[in-house]
């Protein structure tokens, strides 16, 4: 059973330089009990599709439902069911851990005692007993986004809307937020996450749809995505540019499509689909050619490849045409200019 | 508000949800309405405790308005038939608490952009909450500065020369005018884009509605079209009805303005107009603003 069904959501916000379409047109379901990740760059629609299905904005066109709830015919029912936690960690800097999730609890109308005795229970589950008696001003992003995602959770939700939950944060912090959101989805809650990275999509989700222009332009597992985009990428970088052409040649003998080269012409990758086995053969071939080599080595395919793959473009570009204006773009700033753009 | 049933509609097929403890049982809309109001109230209270600076200034301002136009103008402007410290303090008194009042602009703002709105409205929480609790803690920061005010005009010299209850009644005027402008000014907070245009709006607007008034000179004094600005001002009757009601009106003449003349239920009036306006286009507002 899906547990939320969306069909042909709009929105359009009026600007300066005439309307900006920020969803057109976008169906989503979700299963009830999976995690579904919104995958797209800066300006796709995946904050929109959110503040949506949260209730936050009404769509200018399009019906979505929640649980069987109306999003915008009832959503004091929604709100009663969801847990949200955004890109910009709304937790109040001035008030404790504790008090933060305390305040949340009673305003999910949980009795005094109840709140009091389930933001302890978050404090213990989510190691935040540092910042559980202190304000949260001077805590580390990570804490930051912990104390958010506890507030999330609050009540236990029946759907669980995570809107780029590691945006910002440092490699370290992001896995340990992983490692939270995959206990939780094992339990069976049913989760919405929306990102900019496939690995966080890969790692975290059962579904991923792709998104750009507000719009879905593909759909399907990690797995099938990367099938479709060639998988993992075997990368070589040459120490003399003279080997390069040799090398290219190499790759493209052992990879799927052709090889693409970088700037400087020195480091040259390919999709492959057997992976390591892939590399193997074309480090073989390299040595018996006499190819010295700076690095060699497998990676995985980027939202960028997913979007060069699906959109003949790369996801910054696509940013840049979410937001035409520019004045906004995301890219320097991850303070995230997703919504309205 | 309207008044539903007891327990809210989904809470009883859907108790699953609630991890620990039904949602507090039996208890009715108003009675949630109430509590979620307090819960935001004490929140931007605990903010305000742990903001020494903001506190501070609360503090210290009212102070300095009270010496300065007391202890500055005090000696080159007259005021015939009073002595200026006693005419001038319940101009003090309003321009502060109308100064004050803009903070829940500002506040509305900050919160806006901090995501912290976005929280509160994914909550199953009253609508009008977040609006409740931010007017209700700015009085409560008003009434603070008012109770210093007083205390600061009476080292100065100034005296209540009526009795306890006309003082008492001059104080919940100052405040409930102060009430009603903190909705006008959260209106503001929520329809612009940074908490800094705010600041800057109160002096466009704040500075010629307090100025061009009674509060620091006599209209007859001002020039033609702004004696009429200033008798006609709600600022003025404001000023008016608190001078009355602390006996600070000397023998100064009261213009002949309708508003001036009846300065009390003009404010009252006043005051009812506003909440009646403003209150629900605010809470209109704020089902549907999200951060940018």
């Amino acid at each position: 059973m899906a547990i939320i069904e969306a069909e042909g959501l709009q929105k359009t916000y009026s600007s300066k330089s005439g309307p900006v379409h920020a969803l057109d047109s976008m169906d989503l379901t979700v299963p009830q009990g999976t995690v579904k990740a919104l995958l797209g760059p800066n300006g796709a629609g995946k904050t929109t599709v959110v503040k949506i299905l949260t209730t936050l904005i009404r769509p200018t066109a399009g019906t979505a439902r929640v649980d069987g709830i109306d999003v915008v015919g009832d959503p004091g029912a929604v709100r009663r069911i969801i847990g949200v936690s955004g890109q910009y960690s709304a937790v109040d800097e001035n008030l404790t851990g504790f008090e933060n999730l305390d305040m949340v609890g009673r305003l999910y109308h949980l009795s005094a005692a109840a709140s009091r005795r389930r933001a302890r229970e978050l404090i213990d589950q989510f190691e935040l007993t540092e910042a559980g008696n202190r304000p949260v001003k001077g805590f580390s992003g990570g804490m930051r986004r912990r104390i958010d995602l506890a507030g999330a959770l609050v009540i236990k939700p029946k759907i669980l809307f995570l809107d780029e939950p590691t945006t910002g944060l440092d490699p370290r912090s992001r896995i340990s937020l992983w490692g939270i959101i995959k206990d939780l989805v094992r339990d069976g809650t049913t989760l919405l996450l929306t990102t900019q990275y496939l690995e966080e999509a890969d790692q975290l989700s059962d579904d991923i749809v792709v998104i750009d222009g507000g719009r879905a332009i593909a759909e399907g597992t990690s797995d099938e995505l990367k099938a479709q985009i060639g998988g993992h990428r075997a990368v070589v970088s040459v120490v003399d540019p003279a080997d390069a052409s040799v090398a290219r040649d190499i790759l493209g003998r052992h990879g799927e499509g052709d090889p693409v080269a970088d700037d400087d012409g020195r480091s040259i990758e390919v999709a492959v689909s057997d992976g390591p086995r892939a590399l193997q053969l074309i480090l073989a071939d390299l040595g018996e050619a006499g190819i010295d080599l700076h690095d060699a080595g497998m990676r995985r395919p980027s939202l960028d490849d997913v979007f060069l793959r699906l959109t003949g473009r790369s996801a910054d570009d696509a940013a840049v045409a979410a937001d035409p204006g520019g004045s906004r773009n995301g890219r320097t700033s991850a303070a995230g200019t997703e919504t309205a753009a | 508000m309207s008044v539903r049933a007891p327990g809210g509609r989904r809470s009883v097929d859907r108790p699953a949800t609630a991890s620990d403890g039904p949602p507090a049982e039996a208890s009715s809309t108003v009675t949630l309405w109430l509590s979620d109001g307090w819960i935001v109230t004490r929140r931007n209270l605990t903010k305000l405790k742990r903001s020494p600076d903001m506190l501070v200034f609360a503090v210290l301002q009212p102070i300095m308005f009270v010496l300065l136009f007391s202890q500055i103008y005090g000696g080159s402007i007259q005021v015939a038939g009073s002595d200026y410290t006693q005419y001038l303090m319940a101009g003090i008194f309003a321009q502060t608490v109308i100064f004050g009042s803009t903070f829940s602009g500002s506040a509305m703002a900050q919160d806006l952009k901090d995501g912290i709105i976005d929280r509160f409205r994914t909550l199953p929480m009253s609508s009008s909450a977040v609006l409740i609790g931010r007017t209700n803690s700015d009085l409560v920061l008003n009434t603070l500065s008012v109770v210093i005010m007083m205390g600061t005009g009476f080292l100065v010299g100034w005296r209540v020369t009526t009795d306890a209850g006309s003082a008492l009644a001059g104080i919940v005027l100052l405040l409930l005018f102060s009430y009603a402008f903190s909705w006008v000014m959260a209106l503001l907070g929520m329809s612009v884009r940074s908490p800094e245009v705010i600041n800057n709006a109160t002096f466009i607007i704040l500075f010629p509605l307090t100025f061009i008034s009674n509060a620091f000179v006599q209209p007859q004094t001002l020039p033609g079209p702004l004696e009429t600005f200033a008798n006609w001002n709600p600022v003025s009757a404001l000023v008016q009805a608190v001078r009355e009601l602390f006996g600070n009106t000397g023998s100064v003449p009261v213009p002949d303005a309708w508003p001036m003349q009846n300065a009390l239920p003009t404010v009252l009036v006043g005051v009812v107009v506003l909440l009646v306006v403003f209150v629900p286009l605010c809470i209109r507002k704020f089902a549907s603003i999200s951060s940018r």
